[in-house]
C-alpha cells in the first residue's frame, strides 16, 4: 500500500509542480500570488479538447487510451495557454503593477479567475469532460503497485517538461537573465536586462507550463471548470515549500505535496485530501518561511 | 570629448522634493571625478540619476555627446555607462562566472570569452573563486566582481558608489590603484565616496555635494592640500 502512495502521489505531484513552477516564477518575480494561475491549467485542458476534437480520432498509442492528436493537442494548448497568460499580465497586471497597490492585484488575479473559469463553464457547461472514454489499462510495478499506463506517459512528460525547464534556468543565458532579474530587478537593469522582456518570457513559460499540468490532470483524472482552482492551493503550497523563486523548490515541493495528498487518503480519509496541502504550507511558513531552497533566485 | 556631461540635474524620489537640486559638471575620458559629500547629500541619488535608475526631473545627461533623457536604465550599459551601486552590487544567488556572462552577454557573440578572460586578468581573486556563488565572496572580492561587471562591456564611463565601504584599509588602496588603472586606459571614472582622503589620493578633480547642491569645486590636489576646505564641508573626521 505504501508503494501504491508512492506511485499515486508522484504522478500527482508531477503535475502540481509543473503548474507551480510558473506560480512560483511569477510570485517571485513580481512579488505577487497570482490567484488566477490554476485556471491556466484550466484553460489548457480545455484547448486540448478542443484541438484533440479539431483532429479527430486516432488510433490510441499502445496501451494508452489517447493517440497521437492528444500530443499535438498538448503543444498547441502550451502554445495558447503561453499567450494567454502573457495577454493577461499585458492586459490587466503590468497596468495595476504600475499604479495600483500589492492588495489591488491580488483582487484583480482573483477576479480574473473567477472570469476564465465562468467562460469555460459557460462554453462547456459544469459537467465533466474526458479526453477518451477507453478504459485505461494498468500495469504491475510491483507487488501491492499498479499504475495505469496514462499515468506512467503522464509521468514520464512531465519529467522531461521539468528536465527542459530546469536546463533553462540553469545552462542558457535566457534563464541566467530569469535569475538575476528574480534576486535584484535594479542590478539586472544596470547588466544591461530589459526586465519586461523577462517578465513576458515568465508568464509565457509558466501558462505553458501549467497548460500541460492541466491536460495531464485531464488525461488521468478528467476535465471540470473548476480543476484547476481547486488546484491552486496545492499550487501555493508546492511554490512555499520549495522557496518563493526556485525552480527545483517548486518541484520538489509538488512531490511532496503529491505524495502527502496520497497519504492521507488511507490514513485520514478522502475528505482530509483538500486540507492536507495547508496543513504543509502552514506548518512550513512556520518553522522555515523562505522554503526548503532558501527563497530567491535558486 | 566629454565622456560625460551633467547640467542643472534635479532629480529625485518624488518630484515635489528634488534630492539632487541643480547639479553640473563635465567629465573627461581618463579622468578621475571624486564626488564627496556628507551623509545624505545626495551623491547616490545623483549616481542612480546617471544610472537611469532615478527620476530625472530637469536638467539633461549627455554621454559622449548623446543625451540619455529617454534612455532606459538597462540601454545604458549599451551606450558605454558602466555602474557599481553601493550595496547588492553583485548577483548574490548566481556563480561568479554567471555574474560576468550576464553583462558580457551584451558584447558580440565572439568578443565574450575574450572580455571575461580580460577581467579575470585584471581581478585575479574572481579566477580561484569562478565557479562559486557571488554570495560566498568577500567584501573586497565582492567589490572587485562588481567592478568587473561593470567594466566588462569596456564602458567610456564608470560610476562608482563607495568603493571603499566596508573595506579594510588595504583593499580600499587596492580599489583605488585599480581604478587609477582603469582611468588610465580612457575611461572617465566618477567616484562617490565617503572615504575622502582616498578618494581624493586618486582624483583629478573633486565636487562637494551639500543638500544636493555643489558647494564646493575643484581639484582634487587643491582639495588634498587645503584641507580647511574638507573639513569645513566634510567635518574634519575624513580630511583630517
Ligand atoms: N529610495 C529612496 N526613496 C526616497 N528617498 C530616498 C531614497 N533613497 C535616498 N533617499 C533620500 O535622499 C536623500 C539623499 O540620499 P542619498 O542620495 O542616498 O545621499 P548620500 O548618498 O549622499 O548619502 C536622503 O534624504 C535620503 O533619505
Ligand atoms: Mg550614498
Amino acid at each position: 500500500m505504501i508503494a501504491q502512495i508512492l506511485v499515486d502521489g508522484i504522478t500527482s505531484g508531477a503535475m502540481i509542480g509543473l503548474g507551480a513552477i510558473g506560480l512560483t516564477l511569477t510570485y517571485g518575480l513580481l512579488r505577487f500570488a497570482n490567484f488566477a494561475h490554476g485556471e491556466f491549467a484550466t484553460w489548457g485542458a480545455y484547448l486540448a479538447l478542443l484541438v484533440a476534437g479539431a483532429i479527430g480520432p486516432a488510433d490510441p498509442l499502445g496501451p494508452l487510451t489517447f493517440g497521437w492528436p492528444l500530443l499535438a493537442a498538448l503543444a498547441a494548448s502550451m502554445v495558447l495557454t503561453a499567450l494567454l497568460a502573457a495577454a493577461l499580465d499585458g492586459v490587466l497586471f503590468r497596468r495595476l503593477r504600475r499604479h495600483g497597490s500589492a492588495i489591488t492585484l491580488v483582487i484583480a488575479s482573483f477576479g480574473a479567475s473567477l472570469a476564465l473559469r465562468s467562460a469555460l463553464e459557460f462554453g462547456f457547461g459544469p459537467q465533466p469532460w474526458y479526453y477518451t472514454r477507453d478504459i485505461a489499462m494498468t500495469v504491475r510495478l510491483g507487488p501491492g503497485m499498479r499504475a495505469t499506463w496514462d499515468q506512467l506517459a503522464v509521468l514520464g512528460l512531465a519529467i522531461v517538461l521539468m528536465l527542459a525547464m530546469h536546463l533553462l534556468m540553469t545552462r542558457t543565458p535566457l534563464g541566467r537573465a530569469m535569475r538575476a532579474v528574480s534576486e535584484n530587478p535594479d542590478l539586472a537593469r544596470l547588466a544591461g536586462i530589459d526586465p519586461a522582456r523577462i517578465v513576458r518570457v515568465t508568464w509565457l513559460l509558466g501558462g505553458a507550463l501549467a497548460a500541460s499540468a492541466g491536460v495531464f490532470l485531464g488525461v488521468t483524472v478528467q476535465l471540470r471548470p473548476s480543476m484547476g482552482f481547486e488546484l491552486l492551493l496545492p499550487l501555493f503550497a508546492a511554490a512555499i515549500l520549495g522557496g518563493i523563486g526556485s525552480v527545483p523548490g517548486a518541484m520538489l515541493g509538488g512531490l511532496i505535496i503529491g505524495i502527502a495528498e496520497a497519504a492521507s487518503v488511507p490514513l485520514a480519509g478522502a475528505q482530509y485530501r483538500a486540507a492536507v496541502a495547508f496543513v504543509v504550507m502552514l506548518a512550513m511558513l512556520l518553522v522555515r518561511p523562505s522554503g526548503l531552497f532558501g527563497g530567491r533566485g535558486g | 570629448m566629454t565622456a560625460l556631461a551633467v547640467r542643472d540635474l534635479v532629480a529625485g524620489y518624488d518630484p515635489a522634493l528634488p534630492i539632487v537640486r541643480g547639479v553640473s559638471f563635465d567629465l573627461a575620458g581618463g579622468a578621475i571625478l571624486a564626488l564627496l559629500g556628507p551623509n545624505g547629500a545626495g551623491k547616490s541619488t545623483l549616481a542612480k540619476a546617471v544610472a537611469g535608475l532615478v527620476t530625472v526631473v530637469s536638467g539633461s545627461i549627455h554621454l559622449r555627446g548623446t543625451p540619455l533623457g529617454d534612455v532606459p536604465a538597462h540601454a545604458r550599459l549599451r551606450r558605454g555607462l558602466g555602474f557599481v551601486p553601493q550595496t547588492d552590487n553583485v548577483f548574490a544567488g548566481l556563480t561568479v562566472a554567471e555574474n560576468l556572462a550576464i553583462a558580457a552577454a551584451i558584447l558580440p557573440r565572439a568578443g565574450r570569452a575574450g572580455r571575461i578572460a580580460a577581467m579575470l586578468t585584471l581581478f585575479p581573486d574572481l579566477a580561484a573563486a569562478r565557479r562559486g556563488a557571488a554570495g560566498r565572496l568577500s567584501g573586497g572580492q565582492r567589490q572587485m566582481l562588481a567592478m568587473a561587471r561593470a567594466l566588462i562591456a569596456a564602458p567610456a564611463v564608470l560610476v562608482l558608489d563607495e568603493p571603499s565601504a566596508g573595506l579594510s584599509p588595504k583593499l580600499v588602496g587596492v580599489v583605488m590603484a585599480r581604478l587609477r588603472d582603469i582611468a588610465a586606459t580612457g575611461v572617465a571614472v566618477l567616484l562617490v565616496e565617503q572615504n575622502v582622503r582616498a578618494a581624493l589620493a586618486i582624483a583629478d578633480h573633486a565636487l562637494i555635494l551639500v543638500e544636493g547642491r555643489v558647494a564646493h569645486a575643484g581639484g582634487g590636489a587643491t582639495l588634498r592640500d587645503d584641507p580647511a576646505v574638507a573639513a569645513l564641508y566634510l567635518g574634519g573626521r575624513h580630511a583630517a
